[in-house]
């Protein structure tokens, strides 16, 4: 199976996100340029984190127009999955392939540090080898990480359990202290309807390797090879 | 064709957290300007578009601001002037 890893021009963890898969969960790696318009055989699609066009305008809102993002849009509507971190979450808002948006932090301050998440849903594409209600832990790194949505939006984003991840403390409880940035219902990551479009803002793809502190986001690509391989 | 000036305003929605603003209003309270209720910070776009009206201009830009400027989801946005410049 074949992750196409899309650069932009500011992208940052694209480098991260190929040595998560390759030496992470052992998958195959392709590295795709904004301006091509061929995915390469790719399976997955990963749109990293970075920060594409230096975040001019809104994060992610003229990377949505790249070359590149037509063919990822069919690539979503044929039903093949998509994965976006951070600036790839932010990427799939403005594109509106999720829905709702990602503002500036509630403190206005840069969040990088270490938090802990917790697996709202096992049953998709991206989270399948975890436990339901597992705890992980992996950093964040971003200034606009706030989801919002109106409020319809949100409800119905939980009642169909699209709430993938939720910022918790340790111990799996939402307190306002373990949410790095203020977004509603301390929200990290959302899957669409049809379950093949996930974003998150943490960085799973920086918690792969005992060394780097945590190896608890393999589970996610671990999900994604058990799944689609099959 | 005509060049026109067109400025847009595009602020954070009513009902959106907007720290920035919330940042703005208590800094200026604590320099005394206590009369501020509320700030929204958000961005001014001027445009320099040919068009061979100022309804032309004014309309092909509400759609930039449909399709780029503006995110629907969090933003409003007004055109503040259209002149032929």
């Amino acid at each position: 199976m074949r992750f196409g890893i899309v650069t932009f021009p500011g992208s940052n963890r694209e480098i991260d996100a190929s040595l998560a898969i390759t030496e992470g969960v052992g998958g195959e790696v392709v590295h795709l340029w904004h301006k091509d318009h061929d995915l390469q055989g790719a399976d997955v699609i990963v749109l990293p984190g970075g920060f594409s066009y230096g975040d001019y305008l809104r994060a992610g809102a003229i990377a949505r127009f790249s070359p590149i993002m037509q063919e990822v849009m069919e690539h979503a509507k044929r039903g093949g999955p998509v994965l976006g971190i951070c600036n790839g979450f932010q990427i799939l808002c403005e594109a509106h392939m999720l829905p709702g948006a990602l503002l500036r932090n509630a403190s206005l301050r840069f969040a990088s540090q270490w938090i802990n998440l917790r697996v709202e849903n096992a049953d998709t594409l991206f989270t399948n080898a975890y436990a339901e209600g597992r705890v992980i832990r992996v950093p964040v790194a971003h200034g606009d990480g706030r989801y919002t949505a109106d409020p319809d939006t949100v409800k119905a984003l939980e009642d169909r359990r699209q709430v993938v991840f939720r910022y918790v403390d340790r111990n799996g409880n939402p307190l306002p202290d373990a949410n790095p940035n203020g977004s509603v219902n301390d929200i990290a990551g959302i899957i669409n309807e049809r379950g093949n479009v996930l974003g998150l803002m943490p960085h799973p793809e920086d918690a792969v390797n005992p060394l780097l502190g945590s190896t608890d986001g393999l589970g996610l690509f671990e999900s994604i090879l058990a799944r689609v391989a099959a | 064709m005509t060049r026109y000036r067109v400025a847009v305003h595009i602020v954070p929605r009513k009902g959106v957290l907007d720290p920035q603003g919330k940042a703005v209003a208590d800094a200026l309270h604590a320099l005394g300007f206590g009369a501020v209720r509320e700030a929204r910070v958000g961005r001014h776009v001027i445009l320099d578009v040919d068009a061979t009206d100022a309804g032309a201009a004014e309309s092909s830009v509400r759609g930039m601001c449909d399709k780029l400027l503006a995110n629907p989801v969090t933003e409003d946005y007004e055109i503040a002037g259209v002149n032929a410049s």
